[in-house]
């Protein structure tokens, strides 16, 4: 069942601690920005970078990353656009890059082209939130594993015990824990209920590292992820700093080394 | 049965359950337990007696004389406008408020387009003491006003979805989300023959009450429980699926479901999807889908409320794949034109939605002797507005 292809996300977990996966949407704030935001984020030491590739209907997100999708077509972004955009980015970005969206557009463009383009321009893994593990196991999995591509699945605090072995049995990237019953979008601190989550997932010792996202927003929020986990993944809060103070070097920089202290 | 849901979830290659993971515990514990609940001699008891005594069915199969006459057919209307609320939207609520009882749910979630399923989802809160809160789109609020009043009357909460063209989509997203985040003691009643498996199935089987009164009713009238013909009109597809149930099995009865063309469908103002939609994934199921090349998600545009959604059931999916059904499609003149013809001849003033099945009736031709069934999804009351500005009555 399990795929043995090292690729760079294996790499980050077995080299790095603490790690920091930073999301943003593609064509956002404008059309043209994706390599430079992948470019800044790993000069500012992010260790992954999620790229979304915008939805019309993304029914996971909050209201932040749902108005960056929003702006994202807007401007013109598609599937094809950004794999142009990506044919670059292994000339100067090292890290892992993970594509992040909803399963309409990628099966639109074609599961084996899609495959395909990720492997040419270097993506090592999906997230695709509406993928459940049955279809992905069912109709996708082969296809992903030729290319060499991570499938990164989702938990909650509501997964059970037997479904989270599952889904640690069925991937080799890392896990992508949920804080929350909730869409994505940043909040200021965990509550006890989400520790004794994080503590739960933690002592099941799974195979797979995990990454805590959905409500992290600053240092102190990161370093309790860090706590539990392998690191923390960030996204409406980069969102709104990007969009608030733009793209530059010097930005994105100071909102690395704010969230990783 | 060659249309039912398989135990995946799919019909043909339609279906399933495509959701995030924050979904997957709700849906789940559905999946497991409708059939049993709903199969339980108890529930059926309780779902039995409300339709009956809360609900007012049997519904009325109406023979329309005059209709009949226009049309040369023998032409039934299956009167769901009848309902309590108003249409054929009760059947399944009373449904799904008893298993969301029976889950142990405390509160209730819904999406509304017209508002029929809003109020229909405030009605049976009302009835069962529950908390209800209803998205609808904001655009739909101002042109279904009625119904947010009732809605609101009736305890409900109702809150307008801002994002995208504000209308039936955007509810059902701000649903979804709404849904995410409550996990636990909430449950989502969704209207239509839409989302992921099982909600196709189990609101299909709540609306099968339809035609298995038609089977008896047809069966006083006519000495045969088999029309010639049954018409319905498809939005997400509730109406049609509950008209088509106990018929998919037998070729010799013609399914004829109607969609909303808008201003055309090749205006770029429609909402026709099985001939403007490709197989796509939205709000949890693989179906036919309005949208672009690149899988974006087409707003769809039809003068009712009801049936503006970008996609199908994937249950129609497949009758539309298989060549089951035939899909026709009218016009929003056509529409108006068909609702304002029954009224004059019938005395009977339908929902807009429904004025869609009627407006099939110019597109076909019939044998005198041909049995015609019209499922009459809803009544137009909540559609004067949009009538009085049409104005050509």
């Amino acid at each position: 069942m399990e795929t043995m292809t090292t690729n760079r996300i294996n790499e980050v977990f077995q080299n790095k601690k603490n790690v920091l996966s930073v999301y943003y949407t593609a064509g956002f704030p404008e059309l043209n920005n994706t390599l430079a935001i992948a470019q800044n984020l790993e000069v500012a030491g992010a260790d992954i970078i999620e790229i979304g590739m915008p939805f019309s209907d993304p029914v996971a997100d909050g209201p932040t990353i749902q108005e960056s999708n929003k702006k994202a077509l807007e401007n013109g972004m598609s599937i094809q656009l950004l794999f142009e955009q990506l044919k670059e980015v292994r000339q100067s970005v090292s890290i892992p890059i993970i594509l992040m969206g909803y399963i309409n557009p990628v099966l639109q463009f074609g599961i084996d082209a899609f495959c395909e383009k990720c492997e040419e321009v270097g993506v090592d893994g999906l997230i695709l939130p509406d993928l459940p593990m049955a279809e992905y196991l069912a109709l996708y999995k082969d296809k992903f594993d030729d290319h060499g591509i991570k499938n990164v699945f989702l938990i909650t605090p509501q997964t059970s015990e037997n479904r989270v072995r599952e889904i640690d049995q069925n991937t080799d990237g890392f896990i992508y824990m949920v804080s929350s019953a909730s869409t994505t979008g940043a909040r200021g601190s965990f509550s006890e209920e989400q520790i004794s989550y994080f503590e739960r997932i933690k002592k099941m010792d799974l195979k797979n590292p995990t990454l805590i996202g959905f409500g992290i927003s600053n240092n102190d929020t990161y370093e309790q992820a860090c706590t539990y986990s392998s690191g923390a993944i960030i996204g409406s809060a980069f969102i709104n700093c990007i969009d608030s103070s733009g793209i530059e070097k010097e930005i994105i920089n100071q909102f690395v080394k704010d969230i990783k202290g | 049965m060659r249309y039912s849901v398989d135990e995946n979830g799919y019909y043909g290659q339609f279906g399933g359950a495509y959701i995030p993971e924050m979904l997957y515990p709700n849906v789940e514990e559905l999946r497991e337990n409708y059939l049993s609940i709903i199969g339980d001699s108890a529930f059926k008891a309780e779902f039995d007696k409300l339709l009956k005594d809360y609900v007012g069915r049997p519904t009325p199969l109406y023979f329309a004389n005059r209709l009949s006459e226009k049309y040369g057919a023998k032409i039934y209307l299956k009167r769901e406008d009848l309902c309590h609320t108003g249409a054929h939207k009760v059947n399944n609520t009373i449904g799904q408020i008893i298993l969301a009882k029976k889950l142990g749910k405390q509160k209730i979630i819904a999406e509304t387009g017209a508002g029929q399923h809003g109020v229909a989802t405030a009605t049976v809160c009302a009835l069962m003491g529950m908390e209800c809160i209803v998205y609808m789109g904001e655009i739909d609020m101002q042109r279904q006003k009625p119904n947010v009043e009732r809605m609101r009357i009736l305890g409900a909460e109702v809150v307008p979805a801002k994002s995208g063209s504000k209308t039936l989509k955007d509810a059902t997203n701000e649903a979804m989300r709404h849904w995410i985040s409550n996990p636990v003691d909430t449950h989502y009643i969704i209207g239509s023959v839409v989302g992921p498996h099982p909600y196709p199935d189990m609101v299909a089987r709540f609306q099968s009450v339809i035609s298995e009164e038609m089977k008896w009713q047809l069966n006083e009238e006519e000495g045969t429980e088999y029309p010639h013909y049954v018409i319905a009109c498809v939005g997400g597809g509730s109406n049609a699926a509950g008209a088509f149930y106990h018929y998919l099995d037998e070729e010799k009865v013609n399914l004829v479901a109607v969609e909303a063309a808008g201003k055309g469908v090749d205006s770029g103002e429609s909402a026709a999807t099985s001939y403007l939609g490709k197989p796509g994934v939205l709000h949890g199921s693989k179906t036919l889908l309005m949208q672009t090349a690149d899988g974006q998600v087409v707003e769809p545009y039809s003068i009712s409320a009801g049936l503006d959604y970008p996609g199908i059931g994937p249950m129609h999916a497949h009758l539309f794949d298989t060549g089951r059904v035939k899909f026709e499609n009218a016009t929003d003149e056509e529409a108006m034109e068909a609702g304002v013809e029954l009224s004059k001849l019938e005395g009977i003033i339908p929902a807009i939605e429904s004025a869609h099945a009627l407006a099939a009736l110019k597109k076909m031709s019939f044998d005198a002797s041909d049995i015609v069934v019209i499922n009459l999804s809803g009544r137009g009351d909540k559609d004067l507005e949009t009538y009085i500005k049409w104005g050509k009555y």
